[in-house]
């Protein structure tokens, strides 16, 4: 525990101090442009404060609501489908085929049609966030699956270990680094797509926020939806990072050689 | 009593079945500590699988104690090469896995791992995760989640070939002991005479070979004395097992 303790505080650490680095460039760009497009740090970092007294907080909290509930139902999906395809011969050459054929398809392209089939609230957001992110998921793992030796499951087999129980005690545990990594990815692609989807055709959220501010032509707005962007990606990172960190430990330790 | 009757294994590779055991026959005798030896590829490991139920043969019929062996079977434990460890799990969860498995609760079984841990020297690593282990201690983690199970067939293949010497002259004795406290059947798998000859009460000494074939079976009684390895006995077995094994008829 203490081990885990010392790395979030070393984490923390460098979070701060390339969090003020980027601060010292944003600085620097401002002055040196002398621009009204470009605010100083100090400016946008107000307004922030100004915003979040009004109606900035609810457009993060929709923001965050979609990216989370999206992520969440394609691990739901992609997590016991990876291991699924990974493990099981027939399901996958079955399967494979499929998923190789819509994984390179870009799904953004399918924002309008979504939009006119479930409408424009969440639920088109949310949808066209997890058939991205699915894929990604559900690649991943199935991959992961494939690497672990056969010798492994064959241990697990004879201790008397069932098919559930390979599942339980070899797959899922193998694959989760694996899963992890592709879930950290994902957040940076659906945060991107969530911008994307939230920049028409809607009033709630982070992207409408900064499309907003930009066509008012308020750059000190804009910047405090951007910022708000990026507290939710740094966010939604370290997150899974601590999980990471407290699922996978034996990936952490030592190593004796 | 283990015995395997008529067994035949193959597979395919390309257009053609290439037949590791055809009309494979074996008798195994309760408590016996049986090794097997050969060169690399000659089916050694396999026949552990095929004991232990991991595989089943293409033809014929194995059965242990009168029973036809369908799966894998709660009395027989394996080790498998590499040790067949977890790497998410520490030393304890590992060992106490197979029992869980099992669905034993806890708290029956965990006055068992305790008792096992210490005896198998592991209390001061019980936390620690396979990677942080020597090859040694792998080994006895291994081990101690066999002897977990209760069982009364230990397959072994190749358990102590990644050792250094010193630790392997110690696990070896610590089979030894085993064998003898628990009364267990053992089937070992080594590419090492001389740990064939400290080992065996029988060794079976296999050709390299599609289908493979026994070429030697040598009975080994004096196994367990103590000072055996220093013995003139112990040096004509180990030499007429090598001759064997390089392709000399044994005269």
């Amino acid at each position: 525990m203490k081990q885990g303790q010392d790395i979030v505080q070393k984490q923390l650490l460098g979070y701060f101090g390339a969090g003020l680095f980027l601060l010292a460039l944003w600085q620097y760009g401002a002055w040196v442009l002398k621009t009204p497009l470009l605010p100083t740090p100090g400016a946008a970092i107000r307004a922030t404060l100004r915003l979040l007294h009004g109606d900035l907080g609810a457009h993060l909290w929709i923001s965050t609501y979609r990216v989370l509930a999206s992520t969440l139902i394609s691990l739901c999906l992609g997590l016991p489908l990876g291991l699924m395809m990974g493990f099981e011969k027939k399901i996958d050459r079955f399967l494979a085929p499929l998923i190789y054929l819509l994984y390179p398809i870009p799904k953004i392209v399918f924002l309008p049609l979504i939009l006119l089939l479930l409408g424009l609230g969440d639920q088109s957001k949310i949808f066209l966030i997890t058939l991205i992110v699915f894929f990604q998921i559900l690649v991943t793992t199935r991959d992961a699956v494939r690497k672990i030796p056969s010798e492994t499951i064959s241990s697990l087999r004879s201790l008397g270990g069932n098919r559930g129980q390979i599942y339980r005690y070899v797959l899922l545990p193998a694959s989760l680094p694996d899963v992890l990594t592709s879930m950290r990815l994902s957040m940076g692609t659906a945060i991107a797509v969530l911008f994307f989807a939230e920049s028409f055709a809607t009033t709630k959220g982070l992207g409408y926020f900064i499309m907003d501010a930009w066509s008012r032509a308020a750059p000190d707005e804009m910047f405090a939806g951007i910022i708000m962007m990026a507290f939710l990606g740094v966010g939604l990172f370290i997150i899974v990072d601590l999980l990471e960190t407290f699922l996978c430990r034996w990936q952490h330790v030592n190593n004796r050689n | 009593m283990i015995e395997v009757t008529n067994c035949n294994l193959a597979y395919v590779q390309g257009t053609t079945s290439v037949k590791i055991y055809s009309d494979f026959n074996l008798t195994i005798e309760t408590g016996e500590s049986l090794v097997l030896i050969g060169p690399s590829g000659c089916g050694k490991s396999t026949l552990l699988y095929l004991l232990s139920g991991l595989l089943r043969p293409t033809g014929g019929e194995i059965t242990i104690g009168g029973e036809p062996l369908k799966k894998t079977r709660q009395q027989t434990a394996i080790i498998l090469q590499e040790y067949g460890l977890f790497p998410w799990l520490n030393v304890e969860q590992n060992v106490r896995l197979g029992l869980k498995v099992r669905h034993q609760p806890q708290r029956v079984y965990q006055s068992l791992v305790d008792e096992i841990i210490h005896k198998m020297g592991l209390a001061d690593v019980r936390h620690h995760f396979p990677s942080q282990l020597s090859g040694g201690q792998k080994q006895r983690v291994a081990l101690a989640r066999a002897l977990t199970l209760k069982p009364d067939l230990l397959l072994m293949d190749e358990p102590l070939s990644a050792l250094d010497a010193l630790t392997r002259e110690r696990l070896q004795e610590l089979l030894l002991e085993i064998w003898q406290e628990e009364r267990l059947t053992t089937v070992l798998v080594t590419h090492s005479i001389e740990e064939a000859v400290y080992l065996g009460s029988r060794i079976l000494v296999l050709k390299n070979g599609r289908p493979t074939e026994i070429v030697g079976e040598i009975p080994n009684p004096l196994v367990g004395q103590k000072g055996y390895r220093q013995t003139s006995e112990f040096f004509q077995k180990a030499t007429y097992i090598r001759s064997l094994l390089e392709g000399g008829t044994a005269e």
